[in-house]
């Protein structure tokens, strides 16, 4: 497998990057959920939000080193068998999972941040504050880290039902271009 | 000339209860008044934050500390424990619920004068949508014309409720039940 992508073929790092971030995706969002429901005695109440917190910033940064890698890799052409239907929602959806990802990550950021404290991730770095101060930002940014997420779960859905259509009833090779790279 | 004397000074004495009865504004426009609190940390330590936006008014006759009154309004958004996820778990359902409940409110309902400028305001407390009576544990610290033209007087008081009186049941942990409150208030005469 190549590094870079080709015309027909998902590079090493194309590919690494997409289940990773699925796999972050899958666990920010379980993690986001249960964490709320901790007691204040629970050994994770304080650690769940730390490792909640540092892999989204992580996150963030892979996501925008994939859009940069996405500008100067060639993207692989969809299979001449998919309808212009199916590449077209395809290419919406790609666009709407960055665009989302990114939404839910920056609008986290603020919640942290509301008062002007950075932050912390895997004690490494800190991520400092920006905009804070804003009248509500806390609980505005809650409730747009809250939706957007499950609007990016739904999405996330629909793109992995997509890719298992493709698989199992149009048997084509859709799913394995993004696991064996052709 | 002893009528007139008598007249005089009666008339000096109901001016000056007249005068006494002064009705102030809290000066949280200058930010000469708090409303801070304390819960204790696990036992270990005391958590401290505050409200930072309310007003009020009082009325105080240093002479008849009894027949004095204050009220209070708190935005209960405004409460700031220097920590932006703790203070958006306060304003939350577990605690606050500050869509629900915005507003906590204080109305004395009497004033018990004590010794060494010491007394007890006893009054409703609102907050998270129950009312209960509280006793705040207050004393005068100084009182007079300040530099610019206005007259002030200033108070701090004491006071501990329990957050389940108040229906907010979050665990926190046996030491956590209680919270004490720490209250200024310099007042500017109107």
């Amino acid at each position: 497998m190549k590094i870079k992508n080709t015309e027909n073929q998902f590079g090493l790092v194309a590919i690494s990057v997409h289940w990773i971030a699925a796999l972050a995706v899958i666990g920010l969002f379980a993690s986001g959920l249960y964490m709320r429901s901790l007691t204040y005695y629970d050994s994770l109440y304080q650690v769940l939000p730390y490792y909640h917190k540092s892999i989204g910033v992580i996150l963030m940064l892979l996501i925008l080193f994939r859009i940069v890698w996405r500008f100067i890799n060639p993207q692989p052409k969809s299979l001449d068998t998919h309808s212009s239907l199916e590449k077209k929602g395809a290419k919406l959806a790609h666009i709407g999972l960055y665009l989302l990802m990114l939404a839910v990550m920056v609008a986290g950021y603020l919640i942290s941040t509301a008062k002007g404290h950075g932050v912390n991730v895997f004690d490494l770095f800190e991520v400092p504050a920006t905009l804070h101060g804003i009248a509500g930002q806390g609980d505005l940014a809650g409730m747009l880290h809250e939706y957007l997420a499950y609007g990016l779960l739904g999405l996330a859905g629909l793109h992995a039902l997509g890719a298992l259509k493709h698989h199992f009833i149009d048997k084509d090779r859709t799913l394995f271009r993004m696991i064996k790279g052709k | 000339m002893k009528l007139r004397t008598f007249a005089a000074a009666s008339l000096a004495a109901l001016m000056s209860v007249s005068a006494w009865a002064d009705k102030y504004t809290i000066d949280t426009e200058g930010a000469h008044a708090s409303v801070e609190f304390k819960i204790k940390h696990l036992g270990y330590s005391w958590l401290v934050g505050r409200f930072n936006d309310f007003k009020g008014e009082f009325t105080y006759d240093e002479n008849n500390l009894a027949a004095s009154q204050v009220n209070v309004v708190i935005e209960t958004k405004s409460i700031d424990s220097n920590h932006a996820e703790r203070d958006k778990h306060l304003r939350g359902n577990d605690f606050l619920e500050v869509d629900e409940f915005p507003k906590a409110v204080f109305q004395s309902t009497k004033v018990i004068p004590g010794t060494d400028g010491k007394f007890q305001i006893v009054g409703d407390l609102t907050l998270h949508g129950v009312k209960k009576e509280i006793t705040i544990d207050a004393h005068h610290i100084g009182g007079g014309n300040d530099p610019w033209g206005g007259f002030r007087n200033g108070f701090e008081g004491t006071a501990k409720i329990t957050l389940s009186d108040f229906n907010m049941n979050f665990n926190l942990g046996p030491a956590s039940k209680d919270v004490e409150l720490y209250l200024q208030a310099e007042g500017i005469r109107q």
